[in-house]
């Protein structure tokens, strides 16, 4: 075998991104190639392709390596992530499926582009080499651009790829200067690489400057204040599925870029290392600990004055941002594994509320306003029920997912001795309760403006619904086999080693 | 001296290139000459106006579908200097790149932003 | 006439300057092209920086960086002139105050 190219082995670890993005160009020429009636299966090729991809990421979950010269892991930490990315993609298809029809995009197209931001999201859960993130972060991103302004004739959509592109476009470059200068530092563009030749030789300043614009250039792509400013107008502008699976999915993307760059490239500068201010020794969790103060804050203060649920849940989520790099700045494994718990429990919450909104869409009604939820309840008792503990478990209210989440990061924090961390996260969270229940007051309290379309259940919308009720009351109920996953997922995280044997 | 025969050659086989094809579609080349082919520029728009004059969406598009193809290209420098290291595996991934880019090609083509003929925007 | 040699360290200042240069036309300018035209700037300036020192490492990771970047920048950039396309479509300026359906 030559050193240069691809072993068997590293075309059977990468099956699992090949299978999606095969699946991504069927669809792309399908949309040139097939009759407009024909295209309506393009729902069916993503939903099969997400689903062999997570067979086989379930088949390949034991395994722990690293591929293609040592830039690819698979390990526990990324089969972790892709799952994730499978299942809220596959949830997004389920929930585009109507609303496209109403707003009448090409399937072929749009199916396209959310196969192959997961492709992207899949890339960078498993890169452990600076370009590798680089690439999947950018195939991510560029169709999350496409993506929100896919709705041509709509305004709101353009503008909202416009913010999002700019913004987007402009922390890339943030955090691709970090990167090179990271590179100049150590030589290298290998995290573990990166992580020996620091531990090695003093580095001072210049990584400071690094390690900040690494900070910036990841915050805007988590949302965490202060770099949050376009995630209210690109979650209300862009297509209410893809702002599902962009709350979703990219946020979760940019957490396993941020903790394979921080805990497998940086693991030494977690406390101390970057200088000092006011006396105290400056690491790249002080960083962490103002963006979550920030995010919870900002985004929870914002979110109560909000009358459109769309942007009322994206200054959630960027609340809910703070609340996962609370098990960051911990920087424990039980504090990385919470984050990686909460993140699961927050994709199922999150899918499911923004479910329901899009459930609200229909001929000639936007949906997304709080009043349009008035009335919910008396119309589709079950949606409302969903809606119910979707909100429960955004505020973090027992027995749902939500609380067992905010419930182990918080304990994370105090282990790691971070009281007032806690402490905030805790008075933030009484804080969004009030928001959460108004949208419940909506659905089950106020009455219907006479004269509104009925609303429809199909069942795409119920599958993905149910699924993501489910996934929340079960998590809150009986979330020990996720916290085991978890626990395990963040222990391999920088474990894997270049495999031997016959498949090399 | 000897370091530069190489160039000399390429510099022959340049000039060469360009005077056998500007002759041979002198010598064979069908010619129906009309005032837009006799402008000094053969670009589809006037040459003499205001330059902030709005253009046909088909320019912005084409141009833009320029650059993408063009960049990819350079990929290729790299890969062919390192070719006869990476054998017949670096020869599959390239057709393998190839094939990803023929695909958005045929894509493009298919939605017609290359027929220039009907006028859809 | 006394002729300082250019190292790499001078590509890296000037990287540097491109690179402020970039964000601060981010921040000041108002015409989104001119906004686009600031980060290709500042993605230059990485991509010289990457360059310089790849020289200064003595190896060639960084220029491969590099190449990637310049790729993935024109991809990007396509992407945002189609953007670009459809919303000057919809509402004939180019103009970031313009941008304003969206608020809260």
């Amino acid at each position: 075998m030559t050193a240069i190219g691809f072993s068997r082995g590293d075309l059977y670890y990468l099956l699992p991104e090949l299978i999606v993005c095969t699946g991504a160009l069927l669809l792309l020429l399908a949309d040139v190639a097939l009759s407009q009636q024909r295209q309506a299966r393009a729902a069916w090729v993503a939903i099969l392709s997400l689903g062999a991809a997570a067979t086989l990421l379930a088949v390949m979950s034991a395994s722990e390596t690293t591929i293609a010269r040592g830039t690819f892991a698979v390990d526990g930490f990324a089969i972790f992530f892709k799952l994730l990315f499978v299942m809220s993609a596959a949830v997004t298809v389920l929930l585009s499926h109507r609303y496209l029809t109403i707003e009448g995009g090409r399937p072929g197209e749009y199916y396209f582009l959310v196969l192959c931001a997961t492709a992207g999201m899949m890339i960078m859960a498993s890169g452990i080499d600076l370009i590798v993130l680089f690439i999947g972060l950018e195939t991510m991103a560029v169709c999350f651009y496409i993506l929100a302004g896919f709705l041509k004739p709509n305004r709101r959509s353009n503008e909202a790829a416009v913010k999002y592109f700019l913004l987007g476009a402009f922390s890339l470059a943030l955090l691709l200067y970090g990167m090179s200068l990271l590179y100049g530092l150590t030589g290298s563009t290998a995290l573990r690489a990166i992580a020996t030749a620091l531990a090695s030789g003093s580095s001072g300043r210049l990584l400071a400057v690094a390690v900040m614009l690494l900070v910036a250039g990841l915050g805007f792509k988590i949302a965490a204040a202060p770099f949050h400013m376009w995630a209210p107008d690109v979650y209300e502008g862009a297509p209410t599925p893809i702002t599902a699976f962009l709350s979703v999915g990219s946020k979760a993307a940019a957490f396993a870029m941020l903790l394979r760059i921080f805990f497998e490239g940086l693991p030494a500068f977690h406390l101390d290392g970057l200088g000092s201010v006011f006396g105290q020794p400056l690491g790249w969790a002080s960083f962490f600990y103002v963006l979550s103060v920030l995010s919870m804050t900002i985004g929870n203060l914002a979110a109560l004055t909000q009358t459109n649920v769309k942007r009322m849940l994206a200054y959630s989520s960027i609340a809910q941002a703070g609340y996962m790099l609370i098990g960051i700045v911990a920087g424990t494994p039980r504090g990385v594994s919470a984050a990686l718990l909460y993140l699961v429990v927050y994709a199922f919450m999150q899918l499911g509320a923004f479910g329901v909104i899009v459930l609200m869409r229909r001929e000639g009604v936007a949906g997304d306003e709080l009043r349009d939820l008035a009335g919910l309840s008396s119309r589709q008792p079950a949606i409302g029920i969903a809606m119910l503990l979707f909100m429960l478990s955004l505020g973090g209210i027992p027995p749902t997912a939500g609380f067992m989440g905010k419930v182990w990061l918080f304990a994370s924090a105090i282990e790691a001795g971070y009281f007032g961390l806690a402490v905030i996260a805790v008075l933030n969270s009484a804080l969004s309760l009030y928001y959460y229940v108004r949208v419940v007051v909506y659905v089950w309290v106020r009455r219907e403006e006479p004269g509104t379309p009925p609303i429809v259940l199909s069942r795409a919308m119920i599958v993905a619904l149910a699924f993501a009720a489910a996934g929340t009351l079960a998590l809150g109920v009986y979330p020990r086999i996720l916290f085991e996953l978890a626990q395990a997922s963040a222990a391999s995280l920088g474990r894997a080693e270049p495999m031997l044997g016959w498949l090399r | 001296m000897h370091d530069w025969v190489p160039i000399l050659i390429m510099l022959g086989f340049a000039t060469g290139f360009a005077a056998f094809n500007i002759g041979a579609s002198k010598l064979i080349g069908p010619k129906h000459p009309t005032p837009e082919k006799l402008a000094p520029y053969e670009c589809g728009m006037p040459p003499v106006g205001d330059a902030r004059e709005r253009h046909p969406v088909k320019f912005y598009l084409v141009a833009m579908i320029f650059l993408l193809f063009d960049i990819e290209v350079a990929f290729l420098y790299p890969w062919a200097m390192a070719l006869r290291e990476l054998r017949w595996v670096g020869f599959m991934q390239l057709i393998v790149f190839f094939a990803i880019l023929l695909s958005g090609y045929v894509y493009v083509w298919r939605k017609g932003v290359l027929d220039w003929g009907r006028d859809r925007d | 006439m006394h002729l300082y040699p250019i190292t790499a360290y001078h590509y890296l200042v000037l990287a540097a300057a491109l690179f402020a240069l970039g964000a601060t036309g981010v921040m000041l300018r108002r015409n989104i092209i001119i906004l686009f035209m600031s980060i290709e700037l500042m993605l230059n300036a990485v991509n010289l920086n990457l360059v310089a020192f790849s020289r200064l490492n003595g190896h060639v990771v960084g220029q491969v960086f590099a190449l990637f970047i310049v790729a993935v920048a024109a991809a990007e950039a396509v992407v945002g002139l189609g953007i670009l396309l459809a919303f000057y479509r919809n509402k004939e300026t180019l103009n970031i105050d313009e941008v304003n359906l969206l608020r809260g």
